[in-house]
């Protein structure tokens, strides 16, 4: 499978600026070969999901009103489907982590997260959420969201305009295209935070989260 | 017949006894009762889904039109299939399994909103012969069988062990119970009217005038009611207080996920439809097209669309009204809503089912006042 | 001044008094609560308005900066300063009998600090979590992240309240209380809601559907901004301010160039000046069109709050096209600003001031008027003026208690005394009230800028500054009127390049504090609709 193959209507592969990281994404998954069958099938339902990512906006700070500035009449999620902002996780597909996490927040944030139906993704929007943006050196600032989440698409910008909203959700699409759910092709599922392993016995702790029955 | 026919081409009352007369002459009668039983489910069931998702696209252009805004474009011609990849996500996506909570009653919640809302559409008449059951106490059984839907959503709200959806559900039984006597009010208004409870008699009773216009100003009165209480029932803006979302999250359904909140949500949309279509059957003339006494031709024109387009259009007219409505309004308080039904709602709808029995008795409906014209028999 | 300096001397003989930028009061922690309460009783000129609240440190002593007003004349302030020398067990006395809004920042220099405030009924952290590690506002915190490890486990909220209280023999009592009683129900609204406006969290008992008692539970999106402000220059400060709340980027971030160069005595060309003010403006507008949105969009009415977006856009194209940033306005710099407008500029802003109004009108017919708003937004959520003034609620929401807070008109600053306004007064001091206000406030804003445009002068636009800017030593304080209301900064300069203390006078704080009181004995539905209708932002509480 090439990048080149995954079609996002009005917008060709080469018009993205970044292609190296998802075309090296796709060699990962498709390592170990592709079933044909399930392979079709998985397109179809690949385009089912690409097509209807329901976003649970975690706004924070200012990165959450260039969200909603998004969902509203000048930009219009709703044209990519992604209209339908779920507020209980449960029913969302994808959570766009708007704005600074902090040391209080962070437990809510990975319990919000632990909440969500799978398949789920995370897109980090803004510099707090990749890196504590300019607040990096704060006591309180938890350096980007994926020391507790595993984000899938970050985007730059502090606050990103809508426009670069789209365009990462976009790229998330093209993701998502690329994986396959029946044949389990997802990476960095198992993703546990160090701040989840105990660091005297080096086991995981139970959070006591509601999540999932493993 | 042949006349019917030749002036319906469309209709499909045609095939629908074909089918019939092939099955029977094939088989013994119980086995062709059976075979026809089982395709009528199956076609009540495509339907259902075709019409929860033609639904949820249609909802969610027309308030993108109100917003300002395009709506779902980019999958198929203007977005039409958007509703379909949203199916296709719902379908696979995990289902939670939530720890302490009332198992049982968790995932039957959501089989009681779509049996009570499948049970409901299953009486709605599209059109000439295209219903599937005649009930003699049709209405009387819509009312039954939809009001089994708020047992779902109290039971969501308190298996999900979480106060959001337990507020939620509370607040859609005080609002149902209130509103479910109104809409019950507002239909016998129309029963007294017509004498029937039949869906097949009330829409050929509607010939050449409907409920809403035979009653004069009670029909209309028992009409908006109806409209109101609808709205209220199936838990849309402005009284979409068990799932107000700015305050609830997402009421009662918030621990749902996958298909279990798919059937919630097909459940809300289809009940739109469900409370649209009864408004149309019942005050609008269901499936009967337009007919002006006298004008023959013009008559004969208006039969050349088949009657469930006819029951179609003005079910969409109905819904586009609701979804006007729901985009215009802010949310009403839980005591607002609450007086709304008991003080102002209520007593005008009992005040009105007299005024209807005294125009019934004194035969001053506009059909008793022109029986040359109006009158179907 | 003089009889306010014979008052002070009246109530506390042994005050220090010295004539600063304003009149500085240094007194005895002890003392301090009579001097307060004599000025607060002061019959002719009663300092009944507390603007700030600011924790020291001061390396030897850890005190509170008092910075107190009258609601009678704004412009008159007072500065009381007292320190303990005690750095283990500090210890000062309450004000919280007088200024309500003494409670929460009193918790917040609690959480910052260490020192604990006597008859404070509430003594828990305020920003921080419970069980944080050291005072990182003192000078002397220990930064190892070892010690406030991030964690993802979901932690307790403690129902317990620790307090110090002094008894009538003049004894002081620890003890604790709890904040709910065993059978309340509690909902948590927040942090993560859809509504309330960012990630505040407010514990709510209720009785049915009505709110028995609220508690609020901030620091979700505590960044600790004051911290970092004081090992930065003050140019790379300024970028902070528009963090806070960042509907009022532009306006918080003009406070913050005048204080410093107010005390670095920098001129500023007059271009700079109109460009300033007619940004603020137009920021004020988005703010309020955003207010008016989510206000909106709590009662339910998600169409307005699509409407209000759409026209808050056109501002910040004219934002996008003078500066690149839409939200963040990169514009004011010290000295002047940092860009100068587009030769379209007049133009755009000209052809958005009638489509503006039109916009009113149609706001007023789609929801002001409408009846289910109506019974939403009248007699709900009543703030009487004297705890508006005790809270110290300014911006709309104080002016629709009937306090007049206008920063612009009592203190004027930049070129406020040359234009012409209204300031906006109702006296219900209900939701619709501020409603309605923020809705005349547009209009007022439009007015100003109408008088504005067509006169901006030719010249430069920002004053030479020098490279390495380092303030005189002092205590400086500027006061603006921002979207939310009273938005101050406090800068104590020890000579370097770098602020000792920085603090910012947050409005939204003002107006979640006085959350619990105006909630009390309303629908849950009100408490999401008067939480819009206080309008606060989240980052500008929390810094």
């Amino acid at each position: 499978m090439d990048v080149k193959d995954i079609k996002i209507k009005s917008f060709p592969a080469e018009e993205f600026k970044d292609n190296d990281s998802l075309q090296e994404y796709i060699n990962e998954l498709n390592k170990n070969g592709t079933n044909v069958i399930v392979g079709k099938l998985d397109q179809m339902v690949n385009w089912g999901r690409a097509n209807s990512l329901w976003p649970l906006a975690f706004a924070t700070s200012c990165c959450g009103i260039e969200f909603m500035s998004a969902a509203a009449a000048h930009y219009d999620l709703a044209r990519f489907g992604m209209e339908v902002t779920r507020n209980s996780p449960r029913q969302a597909d994808v959570m766009v982590v708007a704005g600074t996490i902090v040391n209080k927040m962070t437990p809510l944030l990975r319990r919000v997260y632990d909440q969500m139906a799978e398949p789920k993704y995370v897109v980090a929007m803004g510099g707090c959420a990749i890196s504590g943006g300019p607040f990096v050196n704060s006591y309180n600032v938890v350096n980007g969201a994926d020391k507790i989440l595993p984000v899938d698409i970050y985007i730059p910008g502090c606050p990103p305009r809508p426009e670069s909203l789209f365009y990462g959700l976009l790229q998330l699409q093209r993701q998502v295209k690329a994986e396959g759910f029946f044949e389990k092709k997802h990476i960095v599922r198992d993703y546990i935070p160090e701040t989840l392993i105990d660091p005297n016995t080096g086991d995981s702790i139970d959070p006591e989260i509601q999540g999932p029955e493993k | 017949m042949l006349l019917l026919n030749y002036s319906q081409p469309l209709e499909l009352s045609g095939i629908i006894e074909s089918v019939d007369t092939f099955l029977r002459t094939n088989m013994s009668p119980g086995w062709a009762t059976f075979v026809e039983g089982v395709i009528v489910c199956v076609a009540i069931l495509a339907l259902y889904c075709i019409i929860a998702l033609a639904l949820i696209y249609i909802e969610r252009k027309i308030t993108a039109f109100f917003q300002a805004r395009l709506g779902p474009n980019r999958l198929g011609p203007y977005g039409v299939i958007q509703s379909i990849a949203d199916m296709v996500k719902i379908l696979i996506k995990e289902i939670i399994h939530i720890n302490r909570s009332d198992k049982f009653l968790f995932y039957a919640a959501p089989f009681f909103v779509i049996v009570s809302s499948f049970l409901a559409f299953g009486v709605i008449p599209f059109g000439i012969d295209l219903q599937a059951i005649d009930f003699n106490i049709g209405v009387f059984f819509y009312t039954a069988a939809s009001s089994i839907g708020i047992i779902g959503v109290l039971l969501a709200g308190w298996s999900s062990n979480n106060k959001y959806s337990m507020l939620g559900a509370m607040r859609s039984g005080a609002q149902f119970v209130s509103y479910e006597l109104s809409a019950g009010f507002a239909l016998m208004t129309i029963v007294v009217l017509s004498g029937t409870m039949q869906f097949s008699e009330l829409v050929e009773g509607q010939r050449y005038c409907w409920n809403l216009f035979n009653g004069h100003i009670s029909s209309i009165i028992a009409f908006i009611i109806f409209m109101i209480s609808g709205h209220a029932e199936t838990n849309r803006g402005p009284f979409d207080l068990p799932e107000a979302e700015s305050e609830l999250t997402a009421g009662y359904h918030t621990e749902y996920s996958g298909l279990t909140f798919g059937f919630f949500y097909l459940a809300e949309y289809l009940n739109m439809f469900i409370y649209c279509s009864i408004a149309t059957t019942v005050f609008l003339g269901g499936w009967m097209p337009i007919q002006i006494p006298g004008l023959d031709a013009l008559n004969e024109v208006m039969w050349y669309i088949p009657s469930y387009v006819w029951f179609f259009g003005k079910t969409g007219l109905l819904i586009f009204l609701s979804l006007w409505v729901r985009w215009s309004f802010p949310r009403l308080r839980i005591d607002h809503l609450l007086n709304l039904e008991w003080k102002y709602l209520l007593p005008i709808n009992l005040v009105n089912l007299l005024v209807m029995v005294v125009i019934v008795l004194t035969d001053t409906s506009l059909a008793g006042l022109f029986p040359s014209l109006l009158a179907t028999n | 001044m003089k009889d306010i300096k014979e008052v002070i001397l009246d109530a506390v003989s042994n005050a220090v008094i010295e004539e600063k930028q304003k009149l500085t009061v240094t007194v005895e922690p002890k003392q301090l609560h009579s001097l307060l309460e004599a000025l607060y009783n002061n019959p002719e000129l009663p300092f009944d308005y507390l603007i700030s609240l600011i924790g020291m440190d001061w390396g030897d002593k850890l005190g509170v900066i008092y910075l107190l007003s009258s609601t009678k004349d704004l412009s008159k302030e007072i500065v009381v300063i007292t320190a303990t020398a005690d750095r283990e067990n500090p210890l000062l006395y309450s004000v919280t009998d007088l200024y309500g809004t003494a409670h929460l920042n009193e918790r917040e220099i609690y959480a910052l600090y260490g020192i604990r405030f006597i008859n404070n009924p509430d003594m828990r952290r305020f920003l921080l979590r419970d069980d944080w590690n050291g005072f990182p506002f003192r000078k002397d915190y220990d930064e190892n992240p070892d010690l406030n490890p991030i964690t993802v486990v979901s932690q307790e909220i403690e129902d317990e309240i620790p307090r110090i209280i002094e008894n009538e023999k003049g004894e002081l009592v620890e003890e604790t209380v709890h904040v709910f009683e065993d059978d309340d129900y509690i909902i948590n609204i927040g942090p993560q809601h859809p509504s309330t406006h960012g990630v505040m969290h407010f514990r709510t008992a209720l009785e049915g559907e009505i709110v028995k008692k609220v508690d609020v539970i901030s620091g979700y999106i505590h960044r600790g901004i004051e911290k970092l402000c004081e090992n930065m220059t003050y140019p790379q400060i300024l970028h902070f301010t528009d963090r806070l709340d960042y509907m009022s980027a532009n306006i918080n971030r003009h406070a913050l160039c005048m204080c410093v160069e107010k005390a670095a005595e920098i001129e500023i060309p007059e271009r700079a000046e109109y460009i300033r003010v007619i940004m603020d403006e137009l920021q004020r507008i988005s703010s309020h069109l955003l207010a008016w949105s989510s206000q909106c969009n709590d009662l339910g009415a998600t169409t307005a709050f699509i409407y209000g977006i759409r026209e808050r856009e056109h501002v910040l194209d004219i934002f996008d096209k003078t500066c690149g940033g839409r939200l963040i306005v990169n514009q004011n710099v010290v000295g002047g600003v940092m860009f100068d407008i587009y030769p379209d500029f007049q133009k755009d802003v000209k052809a958005f001031i009638p489509y503006m109004r039109k916009s009113l009108i149609q706001y007023d017919k789609f929801f002001t008027h409408n009846a289910i708003a109506l019974g939403r937004m009248v007699n709900v959520g009543i703030l009487p003026i004297e705890d508006a003034i005790s809270y110290g609620v300014t911006g709309p929401a104080g002016r629709a208690s009937g306090l007049s807070c206008d920063v612009r008109l009592h203190k004027p600053y930049s070129l406020y005394n040359k234009v012409e306004f209204k300031e906006v007064i109702r006296t219900k001091g209900d939701s619709y009230a501020r409603y309605q206000n923020r809705l005349d406030e547009i209009e007022q804003s439009l007015h100003i800028i109408e008088q504005l445009i067509d006169n901006i002068p030719e010249g430069p636009i920002v004053a030479k500054v020098k490279p390495v800017l380092k303030l005189p030593e002092g205590q400086y304080f500027q006061s603006v009127e921002a979207g939310k209301g009273e938005f101050g900064v406090f800068i104590e300069s020890h000579g370097d390049k770098n602020p000792y203390r920085v603090k910012f006078r947050s409005p939204s704080m003002a107006a979640v504090s006085v959350m619990p009181l105006i909630c009390k004995g309303e629908k849950l539905s009100d408490l999401i609709g008067i939480s819009g209708s206080m309008d606060f932002v989240i980052p500008d509480i929390d810094r």
